[in-house]
């Protein structure tokens, strides 16, 4: 991985006052990641993230963008090669999407033809029809205006995108989708972003790693949001994530990166000793039924008293079903709502892949 | 006077190309007073927003031009540039510069700051913000201050009859000499009928230049 | 500059202190007009206003006045009243050079007072209402309080504009101050000239000075620091091309 940007011993001093809003930084973010600025109000992450495109300056240190100080470039030039997102996405009223868009590529003199594909191009990643081209930002709902924002942000197609709580100004619906939206964006386009939030939850979803900041922008911790929510390093961090950070941290694995149990297993066709066998196993009351490797439903120790093979059984769904690409936060949920006090694995429908327990998951939390 | 009746509009019909060379006289008052004043107002203004603190003093110069009454200022100015164009348009001048000087700085005041943030972000030059940002939102405000120093301005020009112009105001200093009462109603209605015919036109220019602001009806 | 001598001798000249031609007198008559309409334009424009923007009803009128008001060129309302009251022998009254400034008072001082009572807190009103204030405990407790020092606006408005058009008053044959100027200018007069315009001048100013410092005294009482409320950013759109929000004084 290379380096795209790093800060060196990067401090702020704003007009000569005793308080320093960033103090002696030093950070590294590889090209294609997405690092998350998260703290509590007033610890200098966006004055952290502003001194990258020069909207400050810094007092001392060195900030690098793919290589190359930023000190030594044209403030204005350097800017135009970072996209940039804020709260409240400030699309220039007076100009129509179409022109907010391609405001970027117009200072960097793009040829019209250019232009006017990019911005087709866009509105299509975002997913806006091509109807918003000649509206003005007023008559756009705000979901619509952040992703025009961002789209913005990514006209010119640039390295890097600095994002200032990109999704703040949206209700919770809205912002979730829209999250997942540029995730899903980011996979195709690989950008460096910077994120600034002071919501942890849009950090852990959105980070591939996140730095909590202390004031000052002291780094009190940096890395990926698993680590952080199994082993924060201090009391600030812990207490900075919150209460419910087992919980979170089952939010951040799914289902496919742990082993799934195997569980009480008989299929259609066996006998009555075969599945009272598997019960046994596992010190279960019942047991699932598989015909080859489809699911058909769970029997338990009755059905076999008033039945003499499986066969005759009729075995009941389960009310839980997750699959593969599901949270552990998610099975979670599914557990404590389930009779049986598990949930089943499927994949592909149907297809047996196994069971959680609650004390598997706990096991996860554990260790 | 009593014999005499209240209008006469055979009067009226007699004059009027006497009232389409007062109407010219009228608006060409008002143009070039307006025209010059917004000369002199737009960098007092673009100097004024950048530095702040010169601000308030540039509005309290322009706030006493503009208390002193009219005619007033027209008797101040006649003993030196005499009964001429010359001291019409200087009052008339003056009196603009608050309204303009007002209505730029707080136009360009006006823009969001999450705008301005935005397009610094984005890597707009200062000339560039000011020319494609900054000034092209402030217009709205802008061109209403253009409109009220357009309609004060042609109230206004009716005065300078005093001194000997006026437009409109030649027909009221008419009637009133000769107590002739139809010179003085069609010069006050001709002077009220421009004036507010001035501003419905000039609020209808001001729709067409902002599209945007027309724009209304999506979610906030 | 000899001038500017001649003015001052005409200032200390004796004849020009006494008689119905003087200074004292003059000043008098000028103080008449205006008082007398501004006194009789603040009621009128404050119940107005206060009716509309509480009820919130026949607001139209609001909006019609206050263009209007804009748009009425001061002379010409003036002229206008001359021969009017000539044609019913209403003659050479303080009246229709009063009526006219009447005229000009109310606009300033109604729109005013109709955006000050309409901007108070949505929120106070409703909190007040859920208090169990009555609609006239509401207006009186406070919306009117609160929209005091805008009320005060409209009237300094009036005020200073009534002070400049009465100067207008000696061209439609009447007195005031004005009269200086407009003999001056017959007789070519320029020391008369010159006295007659510092004279009204001063006279406009004091009086811009005299409301400025009244509505200061008005103010922390009231409207608190919240002076933001009456300017937000980007209301000044429709603040500047609304005479309500801060008075916009036509030089008459």
């Amino acid at each position: 991985m290379t380096k795209m940007i790093t800060l060196d011993d990067v401090t702020k001093r704003f007009g000569g006052s005793a308080e320093v809003a960033v103090r002696g930084l030093s950070m590294e973010i590889d090209e294609g990641e997405i690092v998350v600025l998260v703290g509590p109000s007033g610890c200098g992450k966006t004055t952290t993230m502003k001194m990258i495109n020069r909207l400050i300056e810094p007092t001392s240190g060195t900030i690098t963008v793919a290589g190359s100080d930023v000190m030594r470039h044209d403030p204005v030039q350097l800017r135009r090669t970072i996209g940039y997102v804020i709260q409240n996405v400030g699309l220039m009223p007076h100009r129509t999407i179409e022109q907010n868009i391609a405001t970027v590529p117009r200072l960097l003199n793009w040829k019209a033809e250019r232009i006017r594909d990019r911005v087709r191009e866009l509105l299509d990643i975002f997913d806006l029809s091509d109807g918003l081209l000649d509206r003005y930002p007023s008559e756009l709902s705000g979901g619509q205006r952040q992703r025009v924002g961002v789209a913005r942000a990514l006209a010119a197609d640039p390295p890097v995108m600095l994002m200032d709580e990109p999704f703040g100004a949206v209700d919770p619906i809205i912002r979730a989708r829209l999250q997942d939206q540029f995730l899903d964006i980011q996979r195709q386009l690989q950008k460096t972003v910077v994120f600034v939030t002071h919501d942890i939850d849009e950090a852990i979803q959105m980070s591939d790693r996140i730095a909590i900041l202390n004031q000052g922008a002291k780094i009190e911790q940096m890395a990926a949001p698993e680590e952080i929510l199994r082993t924060p390093t201090n009391d600030f961090v812990r207490n900075f994530v919150g209460a419910e950070r087992g919980l979170r941290r089952l939010g951040l694995i799914r289902i496919a990166d742990i082993e799934v149990e195997e569980g009480p297993v008989v299929q259609s066709d066996a006998s009555v000793s075969e599945a009272r066998a598997a019960m046994e196993k596992f010190d279960f009351d019942w047991t699932t039924v598989l015909e080859g490797e489809r699911l058909l439903g769970w029997i338990d120790a009755s059905d076999l008293e008033v039945h003499d093979s499986v066969a005759k059984t009729q075995p009941r769904p389960f009310s839980a079903h997750v699959v593969a690409n599901d949270s552990l936060r998610q099975a979670l949920d599914s557990i404590v709502t389930s009779r049986t006090h598990i949930a089943v694995v499927v994949s592909d429908g149907d297809k047996y892949e196994g069971i959680l327990t609650m004390a598997r998951i706990s096991r996860e939390i554990i260790s | 006077m009593s014999g005499q009746p209240f209008f006469r509009f055979d009067w009226v019909w007699d004059h009027r190309d006497d009232i389409m060379t007062r109407l010219g006289e009228h608006l060409e008052l008002t143009l070039i007073a307006v025209f010059l004043g917004f000369l002199i107002a737009f960098p007092i203004s673009l100097f004024a927003y950048r530095h702040r603190r010169v601000y308030a003093p540039i509005t309290w110069v322009a706030g006493i031009l503009y208390t002193i009454p009219s005619l007033a200022l027209f008797a101040f100015l006649a003993p030196f540039t005499g009964l001429s164009v010359t001291t019409a348009e200087m009052g008339l001048v003056s009196y603009t510069l608050l309204i303009l000087i007002r209505n730029i700085v707080g136009g360009l005041d006006g823009v969001p700051e999450d705008v301005r943030e935005v397009a610094r972000g984005m890597g707009y030059t200062p000339r560039q913000m000011l020319w494609k940002v900054e000034l092209p939102l402030a217009v709205p405000v802008i061109f209403a201050g253009v409109r009220i120093a357009t309609v004060t301005t042609i109230g206004l020009v009716t005065v300078t009859a005093l001194i000997g112009q006026g437009g409109f105001g030649y027909f009221i200093l008419q009637g009133l000499s000769r107590f002739f009462s139809t010179a003085t109603i069609l010069g006050a209605v001709l002077s009220i009928a421009l004036a507010v015919l001035a501003d419905r036109l000039l609020i209808a220019m001001e729709h067409r230049l902002t599209p945007w602001a027309r724009a209304r009806g999506g979610a906030v | 500059m000899e001038t500017f001598q001649d003015v001052t001798a005409w200032f200390s000249d004796p004849v020009n202190w006494s008689g119905p031609q003087g200074i004292p007198q003059r000043l008098m008559e000028h103080l008449q007009y205006s008082w007398v309409a501004v006194l009789l334009a603040a009621p009128v424009g404050v119940a107005l206003g206060t009716y509309i923007g509480h009820a919130r009803r026949f607001e139209f009128i609001t909006v019609t006045t206050a263009n209007l008001g804009r748009a009425l060129p001061s002379f010409a309302i003036l002229a206008l009243a001359f021969p009017i009251a000539l044609h019913y022998n209403l003659g050479f009254s303080i009246w229709p050079t009063v009526a006219a400034l009447f005229f000009l008072a109310v606009p300033p001082i109604l729109t005013n007072t109709y955006v000050g009572v309409k901007e108070v807190d949505a929120d106070t009103v409703e909190s007040a209402r859920g208090m169990g204030m009555s609609g006239s405990q509401v207006l009186r407790r406070i919306e009117v309080p609160l929209a005091a020092p805008l009320i005060v606006t409209g009237i300094r408005t009036a005020a200073v504009q009534v002070v400049a058009t009465a100067t207008l008053a000696a061209v439609v044959a009447g007195g005031g101050l004005g009269r200086f100027i407009v003999d001056g200018f017959a007789r070519q007069r320029g020391d008369m000239i010159l006295g007659g315009a510092f004279l009204v001048a001063a006279l406009a100013i004091l009086t811009e000075v005299f409301f400025a410092f009244v509505e200061r005294s008005v103010k922390p009482r009231t409207a608190s620091q919240d002076r933001s409320r009456f300017k937000p950013p980007y209301r000044h759109a429709a603040q500047a091309g609304r005479p309500g929000g801060d008075g916009y004084v036509p030089g008459a």
